[in-house]
């Protein structure tokens, strides 16, 4: 390491009354604290969010039950998936970008310190915004309601007609709102990315995470606009009277439902380049070889993200689209497969002939690549349009796409945690409790995701809130029940890890991982200021550079 | 703290980033777009869609006067902003004024056409979908080219109480570049609402 120590200011280190460091995170402008406030806002509504799929899950154990009525499953798996998007999986990777991006390209702070609170504290108002309707959805009424129109709300079901009162404007406008922090934060990291790197660090020596969030940053200032745009619009038909999805006045619910999936497809590459960005930082590091192929990890980046503007209507096979959009959409969707193997190749090849090491960010990271890999191939199958017709609206499209969000993005973001939480605390997380972590999430995972797609594959259509029994659906979906009480528990272990090793984990140092990229060149957790002096790099391991002078890698480059 | 052996002598000296304020109003400027298109879109696929009248080749009148009012801000708002950088001030202050009266008359335009159709032809948002997505097309343009003439409004007022100069034209610069997308987006919805549209 290097001889360079920072001295932390005394004043940190001692203790002031609550209100008064209260009083400082909430008018923080620091992109570390924002980006804590981001993740912990996002641990939050997860274990809300999870909580509304355990509720799901308890309904749907054996056939006939009575849990909960028709009416709260629908608020459930509404509230379930808004929440899970928007409040969990948005704000969570928004504050790993946050936190890491400045430190990894030798910044002080974020471009806007300024914007960054302010998106912030939008994205949540919108999340309180959503749960206000369960007060507020019935207006004066005082009887709580919650949008039950689906994550989509698919028209003419969200019009007024069909959802009075005012349930479904909380939704739009909490969606709205957290838009324009999306919005904020997207144009915040771009202008951070390009304006404020140290001498040095051109874009071909930007670490894989800058690069890919950028390309993330780029994607959300196209792909969530669409989304307000129909929000608005939505507005308009519910305040002002206007038709756009009236269809009694001509109106079209299927240009809705393009608007939807315009944000909706690429919202889900938006959810998962910066996890490939963690997959793309923790593999080289615990296989101890630098990134296989990285210009070709950054033009597959940037590959995905061109095609997958052009697939959503893969969502819409069903909607009786001709044949030549049907086509069009199987074949697009078929292309986003290429550049996402290349990228599955290029960690593989980093593994190759590495000298592996089995800490939790690296077993999540391995479990990550066999997962994303079979969600991929489900998601190819049903990108075929024909095979979609018979499966769509099925369970095995609930099961592909939380194979996505749960088997790659949640299990890459674990990864992340694992691995960044020393830089963040100072202190390293318990391996053994991390293991635990590890194998009981694998397992419940398993159990919930991969029997899931069997009741989809014999006919279960997704949202119903019961079914008959004698179909065969209902020891699988026991199976998928007790999967899910699985998934929670494990999610306890990880929530008592944070926890207990905050307060009594062991001292992480510098640079726990022996790692090469900037934000371990500095303590943990980081001073505000981030770096003493504004550090200088010659190519793409600067750490590397710095602990192996006789043999650096800007020799190479 | 330095991170390498530093074997780029002049590393700092040479190292010239794009500014942030520009970076960041294009990245406002292509997330404003995407909006836009979807209204466009909007627009488009309803083009003689609504089950009632009025159509727009009944009531729509096309207000060349008005286009050529922000048309021309355009070149205003860029002679002052040039203007700014080499320190003339009396010019640049008469140039922005000027770029806010044209803006301010193309606005004027707007509410006087919504006036003839809202009360001589009954046209509102809530008639047909031709209303609905007449409005709410030029309804948020007119929104951008408001909050525009807000931010012009401080600008001036700063300029008149003498705290505007050179060191201000890096950000003037950048509400300029707002103000020419505002301009351009006229010309799509000009195309897209008084000539294709008819």
């Amino acid at each position: 390491m290097s001889s360079n120590v920072i001295t932390v200011p005394v004043g940190q280190a001692e203790a002031r009354p609550w209100v008064d460091e209260l009083h400082q995170w909430v008018t923080t402008v620091d992109h570390k604290r924002l980006g804590i406030l981001y993740i912990a806002s996002a641990l939050l509504f997860l274990v809300i969010g999870g909580v509304e799929a355990l509720i799901i899950r308890i309904q749907l154990m054996h056939s006939h039950n009575n849990f909960v009525s028709p009416e709260v499953f629908n608020r459930m798996f509404t509230m379930h998936g808004t929440t899970m998007i928007f409040f969990v999986a948005m704000p969570v990777l928004f504050g790993f970008a946050n936190y890491l991006v400045p430190l990894m390209i030798g910044a002080r702070d974020m471009a806007f310190p300024r914007l960054n609170a302010f998106s912030f504290w939008l994205s949540f108002l919108g999340a309180l915004l959503l749960y206000f309707s369960l007060v507020g959805g019935s207006g004066l009424y005082g009887a709580g309601n919650a949008p039950d129109v689906g994550w989509w709300s698919y028209a003419p079901l969200g019009a007024r007609a069909f959802s009075p009162g005012h349930s479904s404007d909380y939704w739009t406008l909490s969606l709205l709102v957290s838009g324009f922090g999306s919005i904020g934060t997207a144009i915040n990291i771009i202008a951070t990315i390009l304006c404020l790197r140290c001498p040095g660090m051109k874009l071909n020596r930007m670490p894989l995470l800058v690069w890919m969030n950028l390309v993330m940053a780029g994607m959300v200032l196209l792909a969530i606009t669409p989304l307000s745009a129909a929000q608005i619009m939505l507005l308009i038909d519910r305040y002002l009277g206007g038709h756009f999805f009236d269809t009694q006045a001509g109106g079209s619910a299927v240009l809705w439902m393009h608007f939807f999936w315009i944000f909706g497809h690429p919202e889900v590459y938006v959810l998962i380049i910066p996890c490939f960005a963690f997959m793309s930082e923790i593999i080289p590091v615990f296989s101890r070889k630098p990134i296989f192929g990285y210009p070709v990890m950054v033009a597959a980046t940037v590959c995905i993200a061109f095609v997958s503007m052009s697939v959503w209507a893969h969502h819409m096979f069903t909607i009786g689209m001709n044949s030549y959009a049907n086509s069009f959409f199987t074949l697009t969707t078929m292309a986003v497969g290429v550049p996402t193997g290349i990228k599955i190749f290029n960690w593989i090849g980093t593994m190759w002939g590495g000298r592996i090491q089995f800490k939790t960010p690296m077993l999540f990271s391995i479990a990550f690549l066999f997962q994303f890999l079979i969600a991929g191939l489900t998601g190819i199958m049903m990108a075929a349009s024909p095979f979609d017709w018979q499966l769509s609206l099925s369970y095995f499209v609930v099961a592909h796409f939380h194979y996505v969000i749960v088997g790659g993005i949640l299990f890459a973001l674990f990864g992340a945690f694992y691995y960044w939480y020393p830089k963040m605390t100072g202190r390293m997380l318990s391996e053994r409790l991390g293991k635990w972590h590890f194998w009981l999430f694998l397992i419940g995972f398993h159990l919930t995701f991969d029997v899931m797609h069997i009741p989809g594959i014999l006919g279960m259509p997704r949202r119903i809130y019961t079914y008959e029994p004698g179909r065969g659906w209902d020891t699988l979906n026991l199976i998928v029940s007790i999967g899910a009480f699985i998934q929670a528990i494990a999610i306890l272990v990880f929530v008592a890890n944070l926890i207990i090793s905050y307060f009594k984990g062991a001292d992480a140092g510098n640079d726990p991982w022996d790692a090469w990229t900037l934000e371990w060149s500095i303590s943990s957790p980081p001073p505000a200021y981030n770096f003493a002096t504004v550090p200088t790099v010659a190519s793409r391991r600067p750490l590397w550079d710095e602990k192996h002078p006789e043999d650096p890698d800007s020799r190479y480059e | 703290m330095s991170a390498t052996t530093a074997p780029l002598p002049n590393a700092a000296e040479n190292w010239i980033l794009p500014s942030r304020g520009k970076v960041a109003m294009a990245g406002l400027i292509i997330a404003e777009s995407a909006i836009f298109t979807i209204f466009v879109v909007a627009y488009l696929f309803y083009l003689g869609k609504s089950t009632t009248g009025p159509t727009p080749r009944e009531v729509l009148e096309t207000p060349i006067f008005y286009t050529i009012c922000l048309l021309s801000s355009s070149l205003t708002i860029h002679l002052a902003a040039k203007s700014l950088e080499r320190d003339y001030i009396r010019l640049f202050l008469g140039l922005w004024l000027l770029t806010i009266a044209l803006g301010g008359l193309f606005l004027y335009g707007t509410a006087q056409e919504w006036h003839r159709l809202i009360y001589e032809h009954g046209l509102t948002i809530s008639t047909n979908l031709f209303g609905t997505t007449y409005y709410s097309l030029v309804g948020l343009h007119g929104f951008h080219v408001t909050a525009g003439l807000i931010m012009l409004l401080i600008v001036a007022v700063f300029a008149l109480s003498g705290r505007v100069g050179v060191k201000q034209s890096g950000r003037i610069e950048v509400l300029s570049m707002y103000w020419h997308f505002v301009d351009a987006v006229w010309v799509v919805v000009f195309t897209v609402v008084y000539v294709l549209g008819r």
